[in-house]
């Protein structure tokens, strides 16, 4: 088992690894602000497909990238403002509105999308940033990547700091933690929350695109392939907190990378299919892990109103 | 003068009429939901829905074959509704399912040859239920005593059982004389489940109805089944009077495993005969809206599987009529869901019609 770890080597590794994780990193962000706000939204497989037809349909007929991104934004957000409509509104079960959210994100693309499988379309390629991308390893891992994956990562400390230093990110967790306290004091609750699940729903879409767009370009059903899930598996191993989402995400991406590695080095050091289970695996492993560690558990748990009604006359 | 709707709690309506009144709104829904996707995916949902009627409900044999797709529906049914009365997630029906179909298929492929032929059958059941029981035990031990999402464990080992399905398939227990074809070789035929006459209808169906009995049973009348029922309505209630939640949590999701596994065995034994594509369509998922369609009353699932098995019928159809693909049944199974949300929701209110206007603000001053 002769592998050749050099600088080259190391540098397309980092490169992969950082491009495998934008789709569940974009995907979980939006469900870290989605569930602070206390809405559950298990839809984001659906999100994510719808996402990636909406983007790469207008992509490849408009040809243009602000209004393919745009429309996958818009998708993801419309799907999720009908989960919002169930969620905040109707006071409908959380778990089986999402789980809906993810059927019909499965069945509409599959439905829309069946003339464009296959089809050309528009491709967002890697744009090295001049200068920075010559750093070694670091440069192409970090920046030499598609538009996309540059705003997942900035993404992930902007939303750090609104959420925890700004007065915007303080509505958004006081609705999450005691809907109640925060209505009597004169804030919004179903307005923010709606925001939020939108918001979420926004960058899941987003996230599709990634996947439609830079990817792997195409469309192709079902081609989220158990993603969404695991930004939701994320989303608890990250305590909610954006920072350690950006990090978890970068070791999935890792994983990622180094199944790529052992496969093009024709390393076979389990079955296939095993290497193919392995990222719903390790999801699971990793859960578990959270959940044994007393120390992760008294950091931080689950905003403590997430998925719970609020009726704002009561 | 102008109108306002109100919606406002209605308690009064007795809970039969709130039952009939949800499903009649959820299939409102659906019907209108669904005819959404189908004007958007460019065929007219008139023409659609009388595709899916006329597949349906066409001719003898489209009504059996409804009944052969309603008997593994009840099992995932049942075995979803079973663990949603004690507050648990059972979204993995599907790998249960698909793990059941492997355990009974490795009976009928390796039972030795001294083993007598009419003990396979029961004993290839039986390897299904076990074998959807422990593909349940992981993330019931997880839930029970570390509290892990049973939401996502069940859901990604999915994902699991299918890879690994395949992998059987493609690989060592591909059938060498299958001509290049995906599948092991097919199942010697006494361990098929018996038909009914030249249909495909097989003896899954009356093992169903039979099981939703036995667990209605087992919920309404036995000790376990009330100690569930209490931990699922309060487990604090529970806990005070000393029930055990971890044994119960673990029991019941391993039983709704091995429902599930059963309905994989069933589907294998008594309908495909081979272990290959096409095994794994969803009918674990779609045990997910036939358990709440019958409102978690299992002694309905049997009759939702019924409507559910009808619609995957009348979706076929739609693929030979409308060129649909074979995903448009998700979206419809997906408007159904919607519109059986909605349908709870309005079963516990009444929408009253206020007129507004100057007359009534006199009235107010």
């Amino acid at each position: 088992m002769a592998l050749s770890v050099d600088l080259a080597n190391l540098a397309l590794l980092g490169q992969i690894a950082v491009n495998s994780s934008t789709a569940v990193l974009l995907a979980s962000l939006g469900e870290i602000v989605t569930e602070r706000s206390g809405v559950l939204n298990l839809g984001l497989e659906g999100m994510l497909l719808l996402g990636a037809l909406a983007g790469f349909a207008v992509g490849a007929a408009t040809g243009d990238p602000a209004a393919a991104l745009g429309a996958a934004a818009f998708a993801g957000a419309l799907a999720a403002l009908a989960h919002g409509f169930f969620a905040i509104t109707l006071g409908a079960n959380q778990v089986l509105s999402g789980l809906a959210l993810s059927l019909l994100g499965a069945g509409l693309t599959g439905v829309l999308g069946r003339d464009l499988l296959g089809a050309p379309g528009l491709v967002l390629a890697a744009i090295p940033l001049p200068r920075l991308s010559a750093i070694p390893v670091l440069g192409p891992a970090l920046f030499n990547q598609p538009p996309l994956t540059y705003l997942a990562l900035a993404l992930a400390p902007l939303l750090w700091w609104v959420l925890g230093r700004t007065r915007l990110g303080l509505l958004i967790r006081a609705c999450g933690e005691n809907a109640g306290a925060a209505y009597a004091s004169g804030v919004p609750v179903r307005m923010v929350r709606y925001g939020c699940t939108c918001f979420g729903g926004a960058l899941c879409g987003l996230g599709g695109a990634f996947l439609s767009l830079s990817y792997t370009p195409g469309w192709k059903e079902g081609m989220s392939a158990g993603q969404g899930w695991i930004a939701i598996a994320m989303v608890i191993f990250a305590l909610w907190k954006p920072l350690r989402a950006l990090f978890g995400s970068l070791l999935f991406g890792a994983l990622i990378a180094a199944q790529f590695l052992m496969q093009t080095a024709g390393v076979q050091w389990a079955p296939v299919w095993l290497l193919r289970a392995m990222p719903y695996l390790l999801t699971i492993i990793v859960l578990t892990l959270v959940h044994a560690s007393p120390r992760l558990r008294r950091r931080s748990g689950p905003p403590a109103n997430l998925g719970r009604f609020f009726r704002p006359e009561g | 003068m102008g109108f306002r709707f109100v919606v406002e709690p209605w308690t009064a309506a007795a809970p039969k009429r709130r039952a009939a009144l949800s499903l009649c709104t959820a299939l409102a829904a659906a019907g209108v939901l669904g005819s959404l996707v189908f004007a958007l995916a460019g065929v007219a949902p008139g023409a659609a829905w009388l595709a899916m009627a006329r597949g349906a409900l066409g001719s003898a044999y489209s009504l059996s074959e409804i009944l052969v797709k309603a008997a593994p529906l009840t099992l995932t049914g049942l075995a979803v509704a079973l663990c949603c009365r004690i507050n648990l997630w059972n979204i993995g029906a599907e790998g249960q399912f698909v793990f059941g179909a492997i355990a009974s298929c490795a009976v009928g492929l390796f039972a030795p040859a001294w083993c007598p032929p009419h003990l396979l059958l029961p004993l290839a059941l039986a390897a299904g239920a076990a074998g959807g029981a422990a593909w349940a035990l992981g993330p019931a031990l997880l839930k029970a005593r570390l509290g892990v999402s049973e939401i996502l464990t069940t859901l990604l080992l999915n994902y699991v059982a299918v890879l690994f399905m395949e992998h059987l398939y493609f690989g060592p227990w591909r059938d060498p004389e299958g001509m290049g074809f995906p599948g092991t070789a097919e199942l010697p035929d006494f361990v098929w489940l018996p038909t009914f006459g030249d249909t495909r209808m097989h003896w899954g169906l009356p093992l169903a109805l039979v099981l939703a009995l036995a667990l209605w049973w087992l919920l309404a009348r036995t000790r376990w089944g009330f100690r569930a029922r209490v931990l699922g309505e309060s487990p604090k209630a529970a806990a005070y009077a000393g029930f055990r939640a971890v044994r119960i949590t673990v029991t019941a999701l391993c039983l709704s495993g091995a429902l599930a596994g059963l309905a994989g065995a069933g589907e294998l034994l008594g309908v495909q005969h081979h272990l290959q594509d096409g095994l794994a369509t969803g009918l674990g998922f779609t045990g997910i809206i036939v358990a709440f369609l019958a409102r978690l009353n299992v002694l309905a699932v049997p009759f939702a599987a019924l409507l559910l098995g009808g619609m995957l019928v009348g979706a076929d159809q739609l693929q030979t009529d409308l060129r649909l693909p074979g995903t448009a049944i998700l979206a419809l199974q997906a408007a159904l869901l919607f519109g059986a949300l909605l349908g709870e929701f309005l079963a516990g209110k009444r929408v009253r019609v206020v007129r507004t206007g100057k007359r009534e603000d006199r009235h107010g001053a």
